[in-house]
């Protein structure tokens, strides 16, 4: 109860910030008041939902992912998990991040349909909820709240998965000519009045992990790194990667690659 | 004796193997670049009017992907000749437009993203990345700043044409600029591109006073 109004609040407050932006003190004003509200990140109802989500029997199978989900810490185990993926996971040949993880879980042990999960995985600006898999993946994440983040990058696999990534990164094409680099490949560069992370550098790559999942004040919703990807993708005028591909897990495994030892705060908060 | 000699350099470069394995890479950075490519053409998926097609890269942008956008000079030149070729002059060989129609351009940041319809005409995206006119406070800093850009260089014909010529194909001066081609990718049309070197070599223009 007490955790509701804290969250009202929090939502009533943020409303009124984002026309202010645009200018230098607005972006100080929106740091400070950002730290403040990580004490009362909107996230946590996302969490909460994601625990609930984790527990119950769900889908053809009627299994929970408490009972049947391995996220490489043991069946069930969520506690330090999201900060040690993306890992290779033998049971699917394959090196995956938390969310394509889940979603492998859902549809190989509790045997929902991966398109019925990929046809809408991502909050909308006008939808009231987040779809399942970003409460499973916010519940996930906030399981390592204060752990550095450790993925497996002396494993082979993890790093070939991040060497490919890095050079994704680097891949020009498009009527811009954009690469994931054009923007992010330097320091102290700003599209507007966005500061951009480098996240070639260990503090660029956290700000990069450390945001998503994040609770987005502009149009009040929860989103995933997965849709942070697909966002940067309509931005740089490519195609659209696909939901919970190889492509993506690679992109998640070079900016954590790059993060690692970092300490991880939980669910992020954005403008 | 002779052997305990040759056995420890063996096991040291043994270790030194093992750590090599365990640490870094295990292919090249060209093969990272053709696992990277075949991803990107399995993983992903056309929408909107960004089609499958604007995966593949072209001439150019191959020669700086190979080449950590630093092509060896040999190519580099005979590719610098063929981006400069692309530049359609006007016609009228008149390059100044209207700055107040310039700025309006420079400011939109639409265009050929999936979410854009494709028949609307795109924007410059120019404030995305560079400090222009002396009222906008919000710019980006990926590309320098233009403020009195016409003030510094001075409004010659031939500065016209040369920023005319920079906006419609940046690579023709700088092959592997982060500036997109706006002429060349038909972003932008002849007057769209005057309006903008209007903007910035106009001595009338905010960015000039």
């Amino acid at each position: 109860m007490k955790r509701s109004i804290v969250m009202a609040t929090a939502l009533t407050v943020t409303w009124s910030l984002p026309a202010a932006a645009q200018t230098k003190d607005a972006n100080a004003e929106f740091e400070k008041f950002r730290a403040e509200m990580e004490e009362s990140n909107p996230a946590e109802l996302f969490e909460l939902k994601g625990e609930e989500l984790w527990k119950a029997k769900r889908g053809p199978k009627n299994v929970s992912l408490a009972e049947s989900c391995d996220l490489g810490q043991g069946i069930g185990k969520v506690e330090g998990a999201w900060v040690k993926m993306p890992r290779y996971f033998a049971d699917a040949d394959a090196v995956m991040d938390g969310e394509r993880r889940i979603v492998w879980c859902m549809t190989e042990k509790q045997g929902f349909k991966f398109a019925d999960i990929a046809k809408k995985p991502f909050q909308g600006a006008n939808d009231n909820n987040a779809p399942d898999i970003t409460n499973l993946v916010t519940y996930v994440a906030s399981a390592s709240k204060n752990m550095k983040f450790d993925m497996p990058l002396h494993d082979d696999k993890v790093r070939d998965a991040y060497e490919t990534g890095k050079a994704m990164a680097a891949y020009r094409a498009g009527p811009y000519d954009f690469s994931c680099n054009t923007c992010h490949g330097a320091d102290g560069k700003r599209i507007r009045m966005q500061n951009l992370p480098n996240l070639s550098s260990p503090e660029g790559a956290l700000r990069g992990v450390q945001g998503w999942p994040g609770y987005r004040m502009t149009g009040g919703v929860m989103l995933t790194s997965q849709w942070r990807m697909n966002d940067c993708f309509r931005q740089q005028r490519f195609p659209e990667p696909k939901y919970a591909s190889q492509a993506v897990t690679n992109l998640i495994a070079y900016m954590t690659g790059n993060a690692n030892g970092q300490m991880y705060k939980g669910p992020g908060i954005k403008r | 004796m002779k052997n305990y000699i040759v056995t420890i350099p063996a096991a040291v470069a043994v270790t030194a193997l093992l750590a090599g394995c365990a640490g870094g890479p295990s292919r090249s950075e060209a093969e990272y670049r053709q696992l990277a490519l075949d991803t990107i053409k399995r993983d992903f998926q056309a929408k909107g009017q960004a089609k499958y097609e604007r995966l593949t890269a072209d001439e150019l942008q191959q020669a700086c992907n190979a080449h950590a956008n630093n092509p060896p000079p040999e190519l580099a030149a005979k590719l610098a000749g063929a981006q400069l070729a692309t530049v359609k002059l006007p016609a009228d060989d008149k390059y100044l437009g209207d700055w107040k129609s310039g700025e309006k351009i420079a400011q939109s940041g639409r265009g050929f993203t999936w979410s854009d319809k494709a028949e609307n005409p795109a924007g410059g995206n120019c404030y995305n990345c560079h400090q222009i006119g002396p009222n906008e406070s919000s710019f980006g800093t990926v590309g320098p700043s233009l403020l009195g850009y016409g003030k510094t260089r001075g409004n010659s014909p031939e500065m016209q044409k040369y920023t005319y010529s920079k906006i419609f194909n940046a690579k023709a001066f700088n092959l592997c600029s982060e500036m997109p081609r706006f002429g060349h990718a038909g972003a932008l049309n002849e007057k769209q591109i005057k309006d903008l070197v209007a903007l910035l070599l106009d001595p009338a223009s905010p960015v000039n006073k």
